[in-house]
């Protein structure tokens, strides 16, 4: 029974890794600027596109006829050359193998920009408006998102294989000097652990140690009074926007290995996320990465047979009955503080 | 005069009374295709007649949606005559002429069903009342299907099945206007259990992974019954939730549960995920029980395997038609579908093209398009030719009784659409089973005076 | 000014009802004339009004009102399967089963309010879906949905009528619902339902719940309880989702539980929006425009833009062709996206500001006029 219970708390954080990366995100953004963003799920997906799009460079192929060969239907058979191998050899193919990863590298600039360009273009506007009407603007916007997506990818999902190495399970009871064999993890999923717990640890040494993150929580804080003393509190803003950007979009390229991207990625991460904000606590940045966690292990308890067999259902439920359950008890979050938002 | 304890004629009547006040009254006046102006649902009096192509162009099972449309596109011109005429010219017996249906062009409206029933119904009613659909074909969700099919039967308008493997379509849920020619869950068991057997042996321990929904119960019973035939234990049956997504939370009970096979019922990109996902579990490398862990996926099409891509090697499931068979018909659609798409095509595009050609003949065969006598066309039609060896349109169930496949994950592909191995093909006596098994009534022929 | 309307609205009504009436020829030209997407149309309209009711006067923004219209639709079914197939016990029972859904939800929701409220109502209709959707498979039938079946009970038909042997459909009386029949059934419900808007609005009790959102707290303040009112408002705007849920199966008998999901919720929410919040008639537009595009967009395949296009020569037919068709057919909801945004930030009052705005321009002389305009716009602001 322990390894059963050890995997399902794996699993639970494995998840539960997702939904704290989407969902810090979405607590800076609100906790900076205020703003209800419907549109942040938008931005995981588009992180998760900045992969694709990366790996379908890489992959591009020189197609020519072969007339000597025919296909099953008869005509010249087609013979693809892999472009990038052609011109990096056996480089080109490390490229490929480990292109996830790599598009790390691309997905940073364009989720910043991403990230700058709405909060300049469409979110700034806003700020003086009801959160309904916050809600109402980043949701058309999250449907214009995932709907341009569809019209250049399609709308199936696209497989993004992970570096050859890194496939297959991880015995971790081996590792520990346990019997061999019994629990073993995707080792993907590890490391995806692994680097959320490494982006949550930056962006909170980034609020904590430097002097750009001093003045945002101050600006946090009280808004007016660091206006006031002349800081140009709203350019800051603005970049943490971005950074919210760059986190989600961090968090959806290492997510396609796990489950291939489509259009409607970010529809389906958003109602959790916001669950998952409201369960931490609206502004609560620790909040929001301790109930990631914590909706993460319960869901993956809850989908045990053993724990359904006694509440039929609960697998499908549990996180929004935990979100009721806690509003109701304590509106203001487990972690939020007094008075934010409180009603 | 009607006898007063006849509850039925006295409202009848009334009916009858009231449509007379409407049909005199306002309606008509404005609609000049009242219900009452034809003799039967959209009947086609000028030189064109409409199909309705009922597609999941998005959704979870969006591939084989535009895998379909490619196969009626296809199907519509070679009716027409145009294009090297596929599979017209082996279709045994035939009354296709290759210029229309009864002469008449034949043309199409599409609607995207988004893999969901309640809106692919909505796209039916609309492809019927607005464009005068005269047949609805298509769909790859046994939900789609059976809602569809009930839809249909209400407004009097044929349905061709598209791909639909749940034994409900044909078995309790089956209707006087729904026709399939795909194969069923029960046929997939039948198919299976003895190869699963004669591979992994008969003392194994199964646990289910299944899609909630009635394709997958079936199919999971369909299959429970089969391997536990062979002797196998079933350790565990989870329900998982259409489009789950991530189905880790799933997996991971499944790896000290004492199991040493596990079945995914599970299809489309759920399937793709969860395969993937069981693979990225390491279960294709694990021991238990001695034995190798294996996982088998009882309905497995080329688009999915395509999708899993090598995580699909050595795996067994069943298909209903693949490519690369041998026969005049199997090559000649594949000719006439890579010709035109570059790409071989799918089971899904086989059964759409099929479905369509089948009908058409059927109304060429009743030299009428009403829908009663075209059901009687179809009912009890033998066939051959289409890619399955000789085939049965059954009478009781409007199921096609034909050979089944049983396929493999190809261990080393030579293009990347040779993905699947044929492995067996169950001959058309083994895989007929009694309709009556499933029960459901398919209701009355006589269209109802419902359509406008 | 009478005593029962005043003449403005009584004006108001009468239009409605002529154009609700007459659709069937006005959407000609649209190539919308068919029985089943102008029943949607009064269907949607019946349920943007009901959510209008609470978000147009009370501000609460409702994300799960899909819940409702869910379960008046499944209530409407079973009504079908298991009394009769008579419409009106359906609609009755529905209506019934969607108010105490209601109750129970609003009671809750109702104790938090902006955001929060937003997220409990999501909570409880995403449990509600998810729930209809596996373990109460065998009240909702899943994924497939519920349907009738000749081997129903029905008891109240059979107690006065021999056991039919065709497929049973819903009726009225004995007349069939289904197409045209089932337009003007729904139309006089839409009817009923814009009325009952109507006398909401103008009454004291409509005038409580605008108090309500323009300031809670200081209702609160004066010792009045605001909870009452927001509660009722919560039922009949879920009453009347259920009662369009009914309609639904009504007209085409399948209950899914795909209505109940959050983007459906996330539906009504643009459609109200789109049309107007807190104006009469937008929300009923709202519904029609996004009903439109659904369908019809929806249909437009390649080949229908190429015939389209068919004035222009054959390269820049291709070109018109390609760029058209990411925004029709399956990409109609990217033109719908597009213009929920450019709505939100341009018109925040939806097309009915609009139609305000093109209507105060041209009556620019009749200075009075136009501020009586302005006074009666709804502050969709606050």
């Amino acid at each position: 029974m322990f390894e059963v219970i050890f995997l399902q708390l794996l699993n639970g954080l494995d998840k539960g890794s997702a939904y704290a990366l989407i969902a810090l995100g979405l607590t800076l953004v609100f906790g900076t600027l205020g703003v209800v963003n419907f549109a942040h799920g938008a931005l995981f997906m588009l992180g998760a596109f900045c992969a694709v799009a990366f790996r379908r460079l890489l992959t591009l192929e020189t197609v020519t006829l072969d007339p000597t060969r025919l296909s099953p239907w008869g005509q010249p058979l087609e013979v693809r050359a892999p472009v990038v191998q052609a011109w990096f050899g056996d480089f080109g193919a490390v490229l490929v193998n480990y292109s996830v990863p790599i598009s790390l590298l691309l997905a940073i600039p364009v989720m910043l920009i991403i990230g700058v360009a709405m909060e300049r273009g469409l979110i700034k506007h806003f700020y003086k408006r009801p959160h309904a009407e916050q809600i109402l603007v980043t949701f058309g916007l999250a449907i214009v998102l995932a709907e341009i997506v569809k019209a250049t990818f399609g709308p199936n999902p696209i497989p993004q294989p992970m570096p050859t190495d890194l496939r297959g399970a991880a015995d971790i009871g081996a590792f520990f000097g346990m019997q061999a064999n019994v629990i073993t993890y995707p080792l993907w999923r590890l490391i995806y652990f692994v680097f959320s717990l490494l982006i949550i640890g930056a962006v909170f040494a980034f609020l904590q140690f430097t002097t750009f993150g001093m003045v945002v929580r101050a600006g946090m804080a009280d808004r007016e009074t660091v206006g006031l003393l002349g800081i140009d509190i709203d350019r800051r803003f603005t970049i943490m926007f971005g950074i919210a950007a760059v986190v989600a979009g961090m968090a959806g390229v290492m997510y396609t290995p796990l489950l291939p991207p489509n259009y409607t990625l970010g529809m389906d991460f958003l109602v959790i996320s916001f669950v998952v904000v409201v369960v931490g606590g609206m502004g609560s940045l620790p909040g929001a990465v301790a109930a990631g966690f914590l909706l993460g292990i319960l869901q993956s308890f809850a989908s045990m047979t053993q724990v359904k067999a006694i509440v039929p259902g609960i697998d499908q439920i549990i996180i929004y009955l935990v979100a009721v359950v806690i509003l109701l008890l304590r509106p203001r979050g487990l972690l939020g503080r007094r008075g934010m938002m409180e009603a | 005069m009607f006898r007063p304890s006849n509850g039925m004629s006295r409202r009848r009547l009334i009916k009858t009374g009231m449509a007379g006040i409407l049909a005199t009254g306002v309606s008509p006046l404005i609609f000049s295709k009242g219900a009452w102006a034809q003799e039967f649902c959209n009947n086609p009096t000028g030189a064109t007649v409409t199909f309705g192509l009922n597609l999941p162009l998005t959704g979870a099972y969006a591939e084989e949606g535009a895998d379909e449309q490619k196969a009626y596109e296809l199907a519509i011109k070679h009716l027409n005559g145009e294009g090297d005429g596929g599979l017209i010219n082996v279709l045994k017996p035939t009354a296709l002429k290759g210029n229309g249906i009864l002469g008449k062009k034949v043309e199409y409206v599409t609607s995207d069903s988004q893999t969901l029933s309640d809106v692919a119904r909505a796209g039916a009613t609309r492809m019927i009342e607005r464009d005068g659909a005269i047949m609805i074909t298509g769909g790859s969700s046994s939900g789609e299907a059976i809602a569809v099919q009930s839809l249909c039967q209400e407004m009097g308008v044929i349905f061709m099945a598209g791909l639909t493997h749940s034994n409900d379509t044909t078995g309790k849920d089956k209707r006087r206007y729904g026709f399939r020619h795909f194969f069923n869950a029960y046929q997939s068991g039948i198919g299976l259990g003895p190869v699963l057997g004669k591979e992994y042996g008969n003392e194994r321990r199964a646990y289910h992974l299944t899609a909630d929904y009635t394709w997958g119960w079936t199919q999971q019973e369909s299959i429970k019954n089969a391997t536990e035939a062979l002797g196998w234990e079933t350790v565990q049956t989870v329900l998982t939730p259409l489009g789950a997504g991530d189905f880790s939370q799933f997996l991971t009970p499944v790896l000290n549960s004492g199991a040493d096979v596990l079945i995914l019922n599970h299809y489309g990109n759920d399937m793709v995920n969860s395969l993937t996902q069981a693979v990225q579990f390491g279960m294709r490398d694990r021991q238990a029980n001695g034995k190798n862990f294996e996982i088998v996926t009882p309905l497995i099409s080329e688009l999915m395997a395509k999708g899993a891509g090598e995580n699909v090697k050595g795996i067994f499931g069943t298909s209903n038609w693949h490519w690369a068979l041998q026969d005049e018909g199997s090559q000649a659609f594949t000719r006439s579908f890579g010709a035109a798409y570059g790409s071989p095509p799918s089971q899904a595009a086989h059964t759409a093209y099929v479905q369509a050609l089948l009908y058409a003949d059927a109304v060429e065969r009743a030299g009428t398009f009403y829908p009663p006598e075209v059901i009687k066309a179809l009912e009890g039609h033998e066939f051959d030719g289409m890619g399955n060896g000789p085939t049965l349109y059954r009478a009781e169930d409007h199921q096609c009784m034909k050979s089944v496949l049983v396929v493999r994950g190809n261990e080393n592909p030579t293009s990347q659409f040779d993905v699947l191995n044929v492995v067996q093909e169950v001959s058309r006596e083994d895989s007929t089973y009694d309709p009556a098994m499933f029960g459901g009534d398919l209701g009355p022929a006589e269209p109802a005076p419902l359509c406008t | 000014m009478t005593t029962f309307m005043s003449r403005r609205d009584l004006i108001l009504f009468f239009g409605f009802a002529a154009v609700v009436l007459l659709l069937p020829i006005l959407a000609q030209p649209f190539g919308a004339a068919y029985p089943d997407l102008l029943q949607r149309f009064m269907i949607f309209g019946i349920f943007a009004i009901g959510f209008n009711i609470l978000f147009g006067l009370t501000g609460y923004l409702s994300f799960g009102h899909a819940a409702f219209f869910g379960v008046g639709s499944y209530a409407a079914m079973w009504s079908f399967k298991l009394l009769s197939t008579n419409a009106l016990p359906a609609i009755i029972f529905a209506v019934v089963i969607a108010g105490v859904f209601a109750l129970a939800i609003g009671f809750v929701s109702l104790r938090r309010s902006g955001i929060y409220f937003s997220i409990l109502t999501l909570a409880f209709a995403q449990m509600s879906y998810n729930l209809a959707y596996s373990v109460l498979t065998p009240i909702t039938n899943g994924e497939t949905g519920l349907r009738m079946a000749i081997a129903d009970p029905r008891v109240l038909d059979r107690l006065f009528f021999e056991a039919p042997v065709a497929q049973p459909v819903p009726s009225l009386f004995g007349f069939s619902l289904s197409g045209w029949n089932g337009f003007f059934f729904s139309a006089i419900f839409l009817l009923a339902t814009f009325f009952l808007a109507m006398r909401i609005t103008n009454s004291p009790f409509g005038m409580m719940l605008k108090g309500i959102k323009s300031n809670q707290n200081r209702m609160n303040y004066t010792g009045f309880n605001t909870r009452p009112y927001t509660l009722t408002a919560f039922v009949i705007s879920g009453m009347l989702a259920g009662l369009a849920g009914a309609l639904l199966v009504v007209t085409d008998p399948l209950a899914g539980a795909e209505r109940m999901r959050w983007t459906a919720s996330g539906e009504v929410v643009l459609m109200t929006i789109l049309g107007g919040v807190g104006t009469l008639v937008g929300p009923v537009l709202g519904a029609w425009i996004i009903k439109y595009f659904e369908n019809i967009f929806s249909s437009f395949n390649d080949n229908i833009l190429s015939a389209f296009f068919s004035f222009l020569p054959e390269g820049a037919r291709e070109i018109a062709v390609t760029v058209s068709s990411k925004f029709v057919g399956d990409g109609w909801h990217l033109t719908l996206g597009l213009v929920f945004v450019l709505i939100v930030v341009f018109l925040p009052g939806g097309i009915m500001e609009g139609v305000r705005r093109i209507a105060a321009r041209f009556s620019k002389a009749d200075r009075d006029g136009t501020a009586r305009e302005r006074r009666l716009a709804p502050k969709a602001a606050e």
